[in-house]
Parts: C-alpha cells; structure tokens; sequence
C-alpha cells in the first residue's frame, strides 16, 4: 500500500476526532448510530431511524411526546365533524427554515406529494381521502370511509414548504431507489427545531438550532454532530472513550460494561416491536420439508407444539440478557389495554411431543427455517436457540440465516412468500392494534393481496370481520373489545408463536439527559447536556 | 517412538526388514530426528488427528446434536473460572454448547474439509499439469492460460465466488448436507492451479529425458508414459506442497466459515465458533474465540512447520 496515502488516511482521521474535541463545547451534541441516513426526503423510506431522525427537522400536523401521547404540532387542533369529515385547525406564524409562511397550500401540497409515486410513506392518508384548504389556517380532510385513528400516523408524516420544493425542482419523490439526487434529498427546509447545514450522505450530518421555532426549545443545545458507525465494538469504545455522548444501539452483551464505566450509562427499556415466529399454513405442501403431499402447519396441533417446544424464559435470559419482556400475543402490551388477559403457552416438551404424535407426526419432521441475521437483536442466536429447542420435540430445523437484504427479498410477498417457518419483528406504526391484526392476520391470495405480512398466510374470515369492524369503531371500550376478540381467535389457532418485545438499549454519556421513546425515535430536542 | 520401533525392528530378518529400515536409515528420517521442533510438530499433528479421529469416544458431548444444547447452559465460563462447571471444561458458547467437545468435533471437520480439498485440488492440479506438460501446444496455451487468470486472484476471493455461486444452485434446506461438499468444491477449485503448474515444469524437463523417450520406442501409450514414468519423478515438490496447502486449506475453511459462508452454525467447525465468540470477545466472555483460535493457530502452525521441513529435507541443495 502506498504509505502516503495511509498517512493521509491517518492524518485526515485524526483531524476529524482533533475538530471534535476541539469544539466540544458543552451545548454541542456528538451521537452515532448503527445505519446511516441516506436521502433527506422524508418520503424517500418508511424505516425507523431516518423518520425519527428528520421528525427533528420537519414536523407533522400532530407529533408524539416522549410517552408516545398525541400533541398538537402544525395543527393546534383538530374536530371530527362528520365521521367521514375532519377539520384541522392549523398553526399561525409558523415559519419554515428558509424564512416562508405555513399554511393550508403547504398540507395539501405534501398530502399529495405523500401518497405520490416513489412515496415509501402511502400507508400514512387513505388512497381515496380529500384534502380541502377551508382558510389559510383551516384544512378539511373528507373521507370515503370513517376512520378514527386517521391521525395516528401523522407524527411522521412530515409537511414541506410547497414554494420551495417547486422552485428546487423537488416536487417529485426521491424514491428509496432513486440514485438522481435531487435538492430535497440533500438539503431540509422544514418548520422543526433543527435544521440541517451538512450533510454527508450515509456519512454524518450536523445541525444547528432553529432560533424561529414555534416552541419553547427544551434542549440547549449549540449544534448536534451525526456519524454512522456500524461497527458494534467501534460505536461503542467511541461512548466509552468519551468521544461520543450518545450512541444506539449497544449490543445486549457490552450493557453490563457500559453501565459500569465511569461516566456513560445504559439506557434501556421496552421497544413496541413484537418478535415473533411464522409458520406457512396457506400452501398444501410446504416447500422445505421431508412431509410431502400434506403441510403438518396446517394442523393447529403442529403449531401449538412448536409454541410449547419453545422455552422463552432461556431465550430471555440468555440471548436477550434479559433485555426482553416475553410476549403472549403479536402487540405490545403498552399498546393494547388488555393484553393482560393473555398468558402463553406453557413451555412444555412432553405437551409438545404428544400433540406431534397426535397430529401423525411421532417421529417429528424437517422444516426449513428463514431468519435474518442483522435486522433485530440477536435475531440469529434466537433462531439458533429456536433451532435446538424445537430438536428435543423432534423437529430438524434447517436453518437459513442471512443478512436482511437477502432474508426479504427471499420471504417477502415480492418473492411469492417463499418460505415454511420464520422469525420476523413487528412495530404496529400507528401504535394500534388494527394494523397488526389486517397486515399480520387478514386473509390473503398467493400475490398478498390482502395482507401483505402476513408472510404465513394465516386465514380466518371471522378475523377479517371484525377488523372492519374495529376500523370503524368510535367506542374505545366496544373497540378494546373486539380487539380482544380477534387476538382472542388467533391465539387459539396459534396463527404466530410470538416471542418477546425486544429491549431499546441506548448508550449515554452522564453529561446529558434525554428521553428515551419507546418507538426507538431519538428526540435531540428534549436533550439537554452540561 | 523411534527407539521403540528400532528395537523391535532388529528383529525383523534381513529379507524382510526393507522398507522399515529404509526409512529410518534414510537422510528424511535423520533430518527429522535432528529437528525438536520437526518433532513436537509432528507430535501435534499426529495428537490432533487421533483427537478428531476419536472425537465421538472423547468428548463430554455431541455439539451438533442439538437436542443435547440446553440453552441455559449458555455462556459457562471455562471451570476454572467462577461461575464454571466441571462439566464444562472450557465453557459454553452462546448456545449451551460444550467448548472443548465442539473444539474437537471442529478439528474433526477442519481436518477433514482441509483432506478432501488438498486432495480435489492436488487430483486436478496434477492431471491438468500432467496433460499441460506433456501434450503442449493448445492444450497447454489454454490450460495455463486459465492457471494465470486465476493467479492473478487471492485463493480467498475465488473460493468465496465458487462457495456463493453453487450455494445459490442448491435449495437451501439442504444446506447441512451440501455445506461440507460446497467448500471442499471451493477450496479445491481455488487451490489446483500451483499443482498444475508445478507438475507441468517438471514434466518438461522429464519428458526429455531418455526413459520418457525409450518408453515412447517401445510403444507404450502416453496415458501410462505420463501415470507411471513421469508422475513419480514429479512427485517430490508436490508433497511438499499438499503440506503447505493442507495448513492452508484448514485456514481457508476457517475463513469462510468466519465469513458467514462455511459450515453452518449447527455443525460449529473452529473458524464458525470464532465468529460466534468475536461477538463476546470485548464483554467478558473471551473463552468462546479464544479457544477455538488457539486450538485452529496451533494445528496449522504445526501442518506448517512439517510442510517447511519436508520441503528442505527434499531439497538436495539444502543437504
């Protein structure tokens, strides 16, 4: 190698951490995170951390507060007219970062723009919904059905200046796919608390306050420094070495280690996502598998006895560390009332032995399984550990565990759901129940249609019912109710085997206090470092 | 185990003593005593074999039976440590398995995988050389040709391209059964061409010589000329380095398995407990890469060492 160059290298490098602790003046925040940020765009990818990174710099009618609870952002508030008629009374004196005016045009403009092609964010209105501007400040949504929860998702659904995107030429979508960079992917002009002055595509990204914001700021903060590490053991010596005041996630094995370093402690706690197991019941013979001409998975006793092979407490304590609330239904039970009237099935390999021999399986049978291997916590120990419990019922599990990339592309409904048994996460994105129970549970053809995620192909007309009726029920104790009642059905027909809710697990320097929200969304405005 | 056999081979009758004392009379065998070194490798060598031989009577445990793994095992310090149980002696790794019987049912699949590819690719080394060598002309041109292209590769690279490429063809459910084959096909394919190469050198210089040429007279057909003249006038250089390929075989395997691309984490061979334990290695629980990357440095380092004394032993220069 050309030792120049390396020296470059070296030198370069070091210039980058020597300008970090040279500046690091008290207000200045310096974060990592496991993936990076790509396109600025907030429609260009429905994912996590890119929409919670820029829910920083541009803002929705509604946003969530730390506990998840529905404030009022660009809309001061909102009346259900008619079922099928909302009226939004939007913010006055709004400015977006460039200095112009928010109004109704601005609304309607990215309501449009939101659900147009390349929109990775479509889900967020209703395809056939009608956005009419009443006033400047007053915007009209008409629906073709009722829909309660029609705000829910709006926290990430990000309004942007209509003049502006029109006169960078940024009124088309920058597609996740889309390799054209256009303004609105490298540059923000939203009405947020921060706005962006650099930014290294899928590199880092640095942010300055926004002195015009609406709000009272809650933070202190003079400027925010974003990198991309991908490294575990990097991102985390970088928290510990106290080059970084803030990194996620930390893998569950080093908690122990960053909890007890002096100066930087683990923040963790329950995420929404519902990690669960799949199981292909809709084809008459599986595709991986010694049992031909039948699917055992079609039995519900084959179900329940994979469930009942499965000891969730080991899974918990060993390859969660304990940073993992075992699950007895396919939500969280933070966002379903009742969840408490669910228990799992007891962990029993005897049980699960007799209902296999029950089912004409004594000797047990082989499956392949599909498990990514980089897109939850330790996903691929818990296949593994899957693996080896389901072999004392009598099982073969083969397992395939592969990067996510290639996990989806294999499993997912473009591929024709090519799969017999899998391990997937979910997080409902309107934090409600009806989105798990149509996208995980609904009836679907071999294409998806239907329910896309529902990658098994677990059917129930019974279900689908009263997902039509929870869609249009106003009464929040009749709705709990038949909420119940579904996941009361899919329980018993074992449709998933849900595992657990996997744990956040933040790395934080005791310099500065933050919220930790239980979406995983990191909100720099409510961090405050001394 | 050399004064034991001298003695019981004095007495053996002069007509039949031949090929023992041969040996031990020989320059190779008198090299080999002169060296401590030679002989603590050897010694290794011989004790990994007869471990990964015997890997089933040895150990506490069968790894790869998976209904044996109790996952609240998991991640049991080695006994000397705290927490560690005598059932364990060097711990657990993620998923309840015993360390040390993995170590030996790993040595098992290294050796084996490290055997069957050294010998896929000396095969196709050799046959290619051979014909190359000894045919010329096109043949040659093109055979060498290949050979140079895929020179300009690092082994590594070929043998992922191959492992990627005939996993893809096979259905995944089969991965278990297919895995081992897979790497073999790899390593192999990615080792033949310095075989070939050697051989061809070789065989050009033999088949100038007068017994190719008196063999050729009689009549004899060039399938035989080349498998029983020629070949075992070649066959020197090419032990040397099916040693040193077999040392770096085993690394290779390790490395693929490393990779993610290997033997599949069921059937843990050295360099899959690796990656496993790297994930551990800064948390405390150093045993489950540490042991496995000790147990992989020692046996290749000891392949190594006999592989560097055989080549000087063989090398008349040297003597």
């Amino acid at each position: 190698m050309n030792f120049s160059k390396v020296k470059t290298t070296i030198l370069a490098g070091a210039m980058v951490f020597g300008l970090g602790v040279g500046q690091s003046s008290a207000e200045t925040l310096k974060y990592a995170f496991q993936g990076s940020l790509k396109s600025l765009d907030p429609y260009s990818l429905n994912e996590t951390f890119t929409l919670g990174f820029l829910g920083n710099v541009y803002e929705g009618l509604i946003r969530r507060g730390p506990d998840l609870n529905i404030q009022p952002a660009l809309a001061t508030s909102w009346e259900v007219l008619e079922p099928t008629k909302w009226r939004f009374h939007l913010r006055r004196g709004v400015k977006f970062h460039n200095g112009n005016d928010f109004n109704a045009d601005d609304v309607i403009f990215s309501a449009d723009r939101v659900r147009a092609e390349g929109s990775d964010l479509t889900t967020r209105i209703p395809k056939d919904a009608k956005f009419v501007k009443v006033d400047d400040h007053t915007v009209d949504v008409i629906l073709t059905s009722a829909n309660p929860i029609l705000h829910y998702e709006w926290g990430t659904w990000s309004i942007i200046d209509k003049e502006w995107a029109e006169a960078n030429d940024s009124v088309k979508v920058t597609s996740a796919s889309d390799d054209n960079a256009t303004k609105i992917s490298l540059e923000a002009n939203g009405t947020g608390p921060f706005k962006i002055t650099k930014h290294d595509v899928g590199v880092s990204t640095s942010l300055v306050p926004n002195n015009g914001w609406w709000d009272t700021p809650k933070h202190n903060l003079t400027k925010i420094e974003f990198t991309t590490i991908a490294s575990d053991a990097t991102r985390v010596a970088a928290l510990l070495s106290g080059d970084l005041d803030m990194v996620y996630p930390i893998p569950v094995q080093d908690l122990k280690r960053v909890d007890s370093n002096d100066g930087t402690r683990a923040l963790i706690g329950p995420e929404l996502r519902t990690i669960f197991l799949g199981m292909d019941q809709i084809r008459d013979e599986l595709l991986e598998s010694n049992i031909k001409g039948k699917n055992p998975f079609k039995d519900v006793r084959v179900r329940k006895a994979f469930y009942q092979a499965i000891n969730i407490e080991a899974i918990k304590k060993k390859v969660m560390r304990d940073l993992a609330d075992p699950s007895s239904i396919m939500i969280s039970p933070f966002l379903f009332s009742n969840s408490g009237d669910f228990v799992r099935y007891p962990y029993d390999v005897a049980a699960s032995k007799a209902l296999l021999t029950e089912a004409g399986y004594p000797d047990g049978f082989e499956v392949g399984m599909d498990c990514p291997n980089d897109r939850y916590v330790n996903d691929e120990a818990i296949c593994q550990a899957v693996t080896a419990m389901l072999a004392k019922a009598g099982i073969k599990v083969n397992l395939n565990a592969q990067p996510k990339s290639k996990y989806f592309a294999k499993v997912l409904a473009s591929n024709s759901f090519e799969t017999s048994f899998f391990l997937l996460g979910w997080t409902p994105g309107s934090l409600d129940s009806w989105n798990v129970i149509s996208n995980l549970h609904g009836c679907r053809d071999e294409k998806g249609k239907g329910s896309p995620f529902n990658l098994g192909g677990y059917c129930n007309p019974k279900v689908d019912e009263l997902a039509k009726q929870i869609l249009v029920e106003n009464d929040p104790a009749k709705r709990d109710g038949l909420i119940t009642e579904a996941f009361r059905i899919t329980t018993d027909e074992v449709a998933y085997i849900p595992l657990h809710q996997q744990g956040l697990a933040w790395g934080v320097s005791d310099k500065i206090t933050l919220e930790q929200r239980a979406d995983n969304q990191f909100m720099m405005y409510y961090v405050t470092k001394n | 185990m050399s004064d034991a056999s001298t003695n019981s081979n004095a007495k053996i009758n002069d007509n039949e003593k031949g090929l023992v004392v041969r040996i031990i009379d020989s320059d190779m065998f008198y090299s080999f005593r002169q060296s401590k070194i030679v002989m603590a490798a050897a010694f290794v060598t011989l004790s990994y074999f007869l471990l990964a031989l015997f890997a089933p009577l040895i150990s506490p445990q069968n790894p790869f039976d998976l209904a044996n793994l109790d996952l609240m095992d998991g991640l049991t310090p080695p006994a000397w440590e705290d927490e560690g149980q005598a059932r364990f002696p060097l711990g657990t790794d993620d998923q309840g398995r015993d360390l040390l019987s993995a170590i030996l049912y790993g040595s098992r699949l290294s050796l084996t995988v490290g055997f069957a590819s050294v010998a896929f690719a000396a095969i196709l080394g050799i046959s290619l050389g051979l014909i190359s060598g000894y045919v010329g002309g096109l043949v040659d041109t093109v055979i060498m040709r290949i050979a140079d292209i895929q020179l300009t590769f690092p082994s590594i690279l070929i043998a992922l391209l191959i492992d990627g490429t005939v996993s893809a063809l096979f259905p995944s459910s089969n991965r278990e059964d297919t895995a081992f084959w897979v790497l073999v096909l790899a390593i192999g394919l990615s080792f033949w061409v310095q075989y070939a190469r050697t051989v061809r050198s070789s065989v050009l210089v033999e088949k100038e010589r007068e017994y190719v040429q008196a063999a050729n007279l009689i009549g004899l057909n060039p399938v035989t000329i080349m498998l029983r003249h020629v070949l075992p006038n070649v066959l020197g250089p090419i032990l040397v380095i099916i040693t040193i390929n077999l040392a770096l075989a085993i690394i290779t395997e390790a490395t693929l398995s490393f990779l993610g691309v290997g033997i599949p984490v069921t059937q843990p061979s050295l360099g899959t407990l690796i990656r496993i334990g790297q994930d551990f290695l800064f948390s405390g629980e150093w045993w489950v890469t540490i042991f496995p990357g000790a147990a992989l440095a020692i046996l290749v380092l000891a392949v190594n060492l006999l592989g560097d004394w055989l080549r000087d032993a063989l090398n008349p220069k040297l003597r």
